[in-house]
C-alpha cells in the first residue's frame, strides 16, 4: 500500500533541473517530448502494441505558447511533488480547479490540464497514478463468473463475486486497478465481451448471456477509461482469456476497439500497460449491415472524414479493417448495436452472437 | 431647276433660341432625366454658393432644402452666406446662359463653363413654367432684395418679373429658389451622397441639408481655414489652342510679337521668347495684329519645339493631406475604419495646364468586405457622380495590382474588392472633362500617371502600416513573455530545486534580439493661442488649441550596443515645439536625431511636441531609422532619404 515515490520525485526534479540548467547556461529553456500524433506511432514488435516513434516536439520559451506550457509544467510538477509529500491525491478536475490559483500558469480548460498531465507522463516516463492524479471517471461495469479481491478504503480485503455479490448493474471498476488494489481470484469463463453501450450490456445481462455462454460482460461506456482498459488487459493476460469487442458500426466505435487492442494515440507512451493486443473485433461490422440487413443511418460528413482518416491510421492497416472501412464508405451507411432488435429482443443472444462467435471459432455448443 | 437665292436661305437662318439649344443638349448639360436634373440643380447651386463664399473670404455655410410635391415638382432652395449679388447683376447671373466672370480666367474654380445656375433656372422654367426667386443681400445694414426672374428664351436675356425688398437676418448672402420637375424618390440617395462628398473635399464648409420629410443632415465644418486662394495665371504656350492664340493676338495691347509673347503668356522669358520666334521663322518686331494664319500656325508649332518652363502652380488650391485625413475621419466615424491613409503629389502639368493629384484610402471597419471598393472622385473640390467607368481615375486605380494590399482583384486588374474607400482629388486650372456635363476626367496620360503614383505611395503606406502592426503584435507577445512568464519559470524551477533564482538577462536579449521602439501620442489642450498656422488674413477667432505630444521609447534588446539615427516624420503644417533630446535636424517634414550608443538592455526616451494641428490629425508616429539593419528594429522602417 505504501508505495515508494522517491523515483517519481527524482524524475520530476529532473524536469526542473533541465529548465534550471538552461537558465544557467543562458540557453533558451526547452523540453523535448515525443510528438503525439497519428504520424508518430510505431508498432512495437516486442510488446505487440503501438508506441510513439522517434519524432519529438520541442516546447521552448521562444514562443508565448511554449513559454506558457513550460510555466504550467513547472507548476504542475511542483504541485505533484507537494501531493506526494503530504500523501494526498487529487482528481484531474480538482487539479484543474487548483490551477485557478496559479496566476499566469492557470489552465483555460480541463482539456489543457489533462493533456499536460499526459505530457508530463511522457516526459518523465511515469504514470498518472504515480503523480497521485486520478480521473473522476466512474469505472465501467462487470458481470460474469469472476471473483475479485479488492482492498477497500478501510484497508481490508474484500472478495466480490461478479454475479452473486452484485446487482444487475454489476461490479464497478475502481480507478486504481493495480495489484495493490485488486487481484483476480477465481474465474470460470471462455471470453470477455467489451460492450460499448449500456443498452446492449443490459440486454445481455437480462438475457443471461454471461451464464448461458460463459462470458465476462464488461460495459466499457463509450471510449473506455484507462482503468477499464487496464482491467481488461490484466484480466486477459493473467487469466489467459480472449477479449472480444462489441460496438456500434461507425468510425468512432472502431477507435474504441483500436484503443483496447492497440493503444490510443494520446496514451501511446503507456500502451503496454493499457492495450490488449489479442483483442478481436466482434461486431457490428459493415458486412453485418449487409448480411443481417440492419436498419441504418446515412454517414455524416464527419463520419466519412473519420473513416478516411482511419484508412491512413497505421493501426488500421490490416486487410480486415481496410476491407470493412472501404465497404462502409461504399455503402455510405452506419448502424447501432441495438439495431439488431429489429428481429426481436432475443435475436442478439440467440442468433447474432452465437453466429459471430462460431465464425471466430469461439462458440462451443 | 430654280436656284435658291441667298436671300431666301437667309430667311430660314434664324438664331437658335437658348431654349432650343438647351432642349437639344440637355443630356450633355446634366439634365438628361429627372433624377439627373435634381442632382445637377443642387450641384450647380451649391458650387455657386461655395465659390461665392471663397471669393469673398467667408467660411461657407450652405443650406440646401428640397420640397417635394406629389406631381413630381420639386422646389430647390439653396442658400449661402456669401457676399450676395448686386441688384444689377442678378438678371445676368441667374437669367443668362454662358455668362460669368470665371469663364475667362485661368485658375482653379468649381464651375468652368458658366452654364451653371442659369441652366437650372431655364430648366425649371421649361418644365414647370414657374419663375425663379432670388434673394440677395450685399450689405449688413441694408435690406435684402427679392427678385422673380424669368428667361426670355429668344433673346437669352433675363426678365425681371418682380422686385421687392425684405428683411433678412443674414448679414449677407444669396438664396435661390427654383421649381423643377424632378424625381426625388430616385435622386434622394444621390443628393445625400453628393453633399457628403462635397463636405469631404470642402472641410472648411458647413452644409445643412433638409429633406422634404423634414429630416435634417448636418455636414459639419472640420477646418476653420479657408483654402488658399487660387491665383489667376496667364495661358501657358503648351496649352494654348491656335484659335485662342489668334484671338489673343487680335486683342493684345502689345505692338511687337516678342512683347506679346512675354506679357500675355506665362513662363515666357527673353530666351524662350526669342527661341520660339526663331523656330517659327518669324521676326520679333512683327505686329501681332497683322500676322497671317500661316504665321500663327508656325508659331503654334514652334511652341512645342522649345523647352518652356512649367507654369507656376500657385494657381492651384489643393486640399492638403492633413485636411483630407481629418475630413475623412469625420465623415467615416460610423464606419470606424482601421486606418485612413493619404498621399499627395507635387503639382504637375499637362499641355501647359497645371494640375495636382491628392488621394486617400479608408480601410476596414464596417465597410463591406465582399463588394467592390467605393471610388470617390473629385475635380476641383466637386464630386463626380456619374460615368465612373469612363474616368481616368477609375482607369488608374484599375491598373494597379492591389492584391498585395489585402484586397481581392482577379488577375490583378480592374476595380478591387474589399473593405475600402478610394478618394481621388484632381485640381487643375482646366480639368479635361470627357464632356460638358463634367462627370468624368478624360484619359490624359500625365494625369493618369500622377494618380497611379499617388495611389502607389498610398499602397506603400498601407503595406508599411500592416507590416508594422503584424511585427509589433508578434514582438509584443515576446515582450509579454519575457517580462512576465520567463521570470516565473525561473523562479519556479529554482523553488523546486531549492536553489537561487538563475540570471535572466542573457536569455531575455537572446529571445527578443531586437531594438524595440514604442510610441504614444497624447493631446494637451492649451488655453493660449497656438502658433499661427496660416497666412490667410480672414482667420476666424481661434478656438482652444491642442498640443500634440509624441513620446518615443527605444529599448535595446540586442546583446550588443546599438547606435543609429532616428527620423520622425511630421505633417507639413505642424509647428515643432519642444524636442528632447536635442535633434540633429528639423525640417518641414521630419525631425532627425543622431542617437547616443544604447548599451544592451538600456533605453532612451524621446519627446517632441507639435502645434497647429487638431486633435487626431497626427495619431500615429511615422518613424524611420538609419545606420542600423532594419530587421533588428521593431516599430520603425528603413529611412529611404528625403
Amino acid at each position: 500500500m505504501n508505495k515508494d515515490y522517491s523515483e517519481v520525485i527524482n524524475k520530476i526534479d529532473m524536469v526542473a533541473t533541465k529548465i534550471y540548467n538552461d537558465f544557467q547556461k543562458a540557453d533558451i529553456p526547452s523540453l523535448d517530448l515525443p510528438t503525439r500524433t497519428k504520424a508518430n506511432i510505431k508498432f512495437d514488435d516486442n510488446l505487440s502494441v503501438w508506441k510513439y516513434g522517434k519524432n519529438t516536439t520541442q516546447r521552448n520559451a521562444k514562443s508565448l505558447d511554449g513559454a506558457y506550457m513550460l510555466l504550467r509544467t513547472m507548476y504542475m510538477a511542483d504541485f505533484i511533488k507537494e501531493m506526494i509529500k503530504i500523501k494526498k491525491s487529487s482528481t484531474l478536475r480538482e487539479m484543474y480547479y487548483i490551477s485557478e490559483g496559479w496566476d499566469l500558469a492557470k489552465f483555460h480548460s480541463q482539456n489543457e490540464s489533462n493533456l499536460l498531465a499526459e505530457d508530463l507522463e511522457v516526459i518523465t516516463g511515469c504514470m498518472r497514478e504515480d503523480f497521485k492524479l486520478r480521473p473522476e471517471e466512474d469505472g465501467a461495469r462487470v458481470i460474469g463468473n469472476l471473483t475479485i479481491e479488492e482492498v477497500t478504503r478501510n484497508n481490508t480485503k474484500k472478495k466480490i463475486h461478479c454475479q452473486d455479490d452484485v446487482g444487475d448493474a454489476g461490479y464497478s471498476i475502481p480507478y486504481n486497478v493495480e495489484p495493490e488494489k485488486i487481484t483476480f481470484k477465481g474465474i470460470d469463463a471462455d471470453f470477455i465481451i467489451a460492450i460499448e453501450t449500456g443498452g446492449m450490456f443490459d440486454r445481455l445481462v437480462e438475457n443471461g448471456f454471461d451464464t448461458s455462454n460463459r462470458a465476462i460482460l464488461v460495459h466499457i461506456k463509450g471510449q473506455p477509461a484507462r482503468s477499464t482498459r487496464r482491467f481488461i488487459k490484466r484480466l486477459s493476460k493473467e487469466k489467459n482469456i480472449p477479449v472480444l469487442v462489441f460496438t456500434d458500426c461507425d468510425p468512432w466505435s472502431y477507435r474504441i476497439f483500436a484503443s483496447i487492442a492497440y493503444g490510443a494515440i494520446k496514451t501511446a507512451h503507456i500502451s503496454e500497460y493499457l492495450a490488449t493486443p489479442s483483442s478481436q473485433y466482434l461486431g457490428v461490422t459493415p458486412s453485418d449491415i449487409q448480411n443481417y440487413d440492419l436498419p441504418t443511418d446515412t454517414l455524416s460528413k464527419e463520419d466519412i472524414h473519420a473513416l478516411k482518416s482511419e484508412l491512413t491510421d497505421p493501426r488500421f492497416q490490416d486487410s480486415f479493417w481496410k476491407q470493412e472501412i472501404k465497404l462502409q464508405l461504399k455503402i455510405g451507411k452506419k448502424s447501432e448495436q441495438q439495431a439488431l432488435a429489429k428481429y426481436g429482443l432475443d435475436y442478439v443472444t440467440d442468433t447474432y452472437l452465437p453466429e459471430k462467435l462460431a465464425e471466430m471459432g469461439l462458440f462451443k455448443k | 431647276m430654280a436656284s435658291v437665292s441667298a436671300h431666301e436661305l437667309a430667311k430660314k437662318q434664324k438664331e437658335i433660341s437658348v431654349a432650343e439649344f438647351f432642349e437639344r443638349n440637355k443630356h450633355i448639360l446634366g439634365f438628361g432625366n429627372q433624377t439627373r436634373a435634381l442632382i445637377t440643380s443642387v450641384k450647380e447651386g451649391v458650387d455657386n454658393g461655395l465659390d461665392a463664399c471663397e471669393e469673398a473670404n467667408i467660411l461657407p455655410d450652405i443650406y440646401v432644402e428640397i420640397k417635394n410635391h406629389e406631381d413630381g415638382e420639386c422646389r430647390i432652395i439653396i442658400e449661402d452666406n456669401g457676399p450676395g449679388v448686386v441688384k444689377k447683376q442678378i438678371p445676368h447671373i441667374f437669367g443668362r446662359l454662358l455668362y460669368g466672370s470665371r469663364f475667362h480666367a485661368i485658375r482653379q474654380s468649381r464651375g468652368q463653363q458658366g452654364i451653371g445656375i442659369s441652366a437650372v433656372v431655364l430648366y425649371g422654367q421649361l418644365t414647370t413654367g414657374k419663375h425663379a426667386k432670388i434673394i440677395s443681400k450685399v450689405e449688413t445694414d441694408r435690406p435684402a432684395v427679392v427678385n422673380e426672374i424669368a428667361i426670355d428664351t429668344n433673346k437669352n436675356r433675363a426678365e425681371v418679373i418682380s422686385r421687392d425688398t425684405i428683411h433678412w437676418d443674414k448679414p449677407t448672402g444669396t438664396r435661390v429658389e427654383i421649381s423643377i420637375m424632378a424625381d426625388f424618390k430616385r435622386g434622394k440617395r444621390f443628393v445625400y451622397d453628393y453633399l457628403q462628398s462635397t463636405s469631404i473635399v470642402n472641410p472648411h464648409a458647413q452644409i445643412i441639408y433638409k429633406e422634404p420629410d423634414g429630416t435634417e443632415h448636418i455636414f459639419e465644418r472640420t477646418s476653420e481655414v479657408l483654402p488658399r486662394k487660387a491665383v489667376e495665371i496667364k495661358p501657358h504656350p503648351y496649352g494654348v489652342e491656335l484659335g485662342t492664340l489668334i484671338k489673343m493676338a487680335k486683342h493684345t495691347k502689345a505692338r511687337q510679337l516678342n512683347s506679346f509673347l512675354k506679357t500675355e503668356f506665362s513662363s515666357m522669358g527673353d530666351r524662350t521668347t526669342n527661341m520660339a520666334i526663331e523656330k517659327a521663322g518669324l521676326e520679333k518686331n512683327l505686329n501681332p495684329k497683322e500676322m497671317t494664319r500661316e504665321q500663327f500656325l508656325a508659331l503654334h508649332k514652334a511652341f512645342k519645339k522649345v523647352k518652356i518652363m512649367a507654369p507656376s502652380t500657385d494657381c492651384l488650391s489643393p486640399i492638403g493631406e492633413t485636411l483630407i485625413k481629418r475630413s475623412l475621419k469625420h465623415e467615416t466615424q460610423e464606419i470606424s475604419p482601421e486606418f485612413i491613409i493619404t498621399a499627395s503629389r507635387p503639382p504637375s502639368v499637362y499641355s501647359g495646364n497645371p494640375f495636382q493629384v491628392e488621394v486617400g484610402l479608408v480601410y476596414g471597419g464596417n465597410l463591406p468586405k465582399e463588394e467592390s471598393v467605393k471610388i470617390l472622385r473629385f475635380a476641383n473640390r466637386v464630386p463626380l457622380l456619374y460615368q465612373q467607368g469612363g474616368c481616368v481615375i477609375t482607369q488608374a486605380i484599375s491598373s494597379i495590382d492591389w492584391r498585395r494590399y489585402g484586397l481581392t482583384q482577379p488577375s490583378g486588374k480592374g476595380i478591387p474588392t474589399g473593405p475600402a474607400i478610394f478618394i481621388t482629388h484632381v485640381s487643375s486650372t482646366l480639368i479635361p472633362f470627357t464632356s460638358e456635363s463634367k462627370e468624368a476626367i478624360a484619359d490624359v496620360p500625365e494625369i493618369e500617371n500622377e494618380i497611379k503614383l499617388a495611389f502607389r505611395e498610398c499602397a506603400r503606406k498601407v503595406q508599411q502600416h500592416i507590416n508594422k502592426k503584424v511585427r509589433r503584435a508578434k514582438t509584443r507577445e515576446k515582450f509579454d513573455l519575457i517580462t512576465r512568464i520567463l521570470p516565473e519559470i525561473a523562479k519556479k524551477s529554482a523553488h523546486m530545486l531549492g536553489k537561487p533564482v538563475p540570471p535572466l538577462d542573457p536569455i531575455i536579449t537572446k529571445i527578443m534580439d531586437v531594438v524595440w521602439i514604442e510610441d504614444l501620442i497624447e493631446y494637451e489642450s492649451v488655453k493660449r493661442e497656438p502658433v499661427q498656422t496660416t497666412l490667410t488674413e480672414n482667420q476666424p477667432e481661434q478656438k482652444e488649441g491642442v498640443i500634440t505630444k509624441s513620446q518615443i521609447m527605444i529599448v535595446n534588446y540586442k546583446h550588443t550596443p546599438q547606435k543609429f539615427n532616428l527620423y520622425a516624420v511630421i505633417p507639413q503644417d505642424a509647428v515643432v515645439g519642444t524636442v528632447s533630446p536635442k535633434p540633429s535636424k528639423i525640417t518641414n517634414n521630419y525631425i532627425k536625431w543622431n542617437l547616443d550608443t544604447i548599451p544592451p538592455a538600456n533605453k532612451i526616451d524621446i519627446v517632441f511636441e507639435l502645434a497647429g494641428l487638431s486633435k487626431g490629425d497626427f495619431d500615429e508616429n511615422d518613424l524611420y531609422i538609419e545606420n542600423i539593419n532594419p530587421t533588428y528594429v521593431i516599430g520603425a522602417d528603413k529611412w529611404e532619404g528625403d
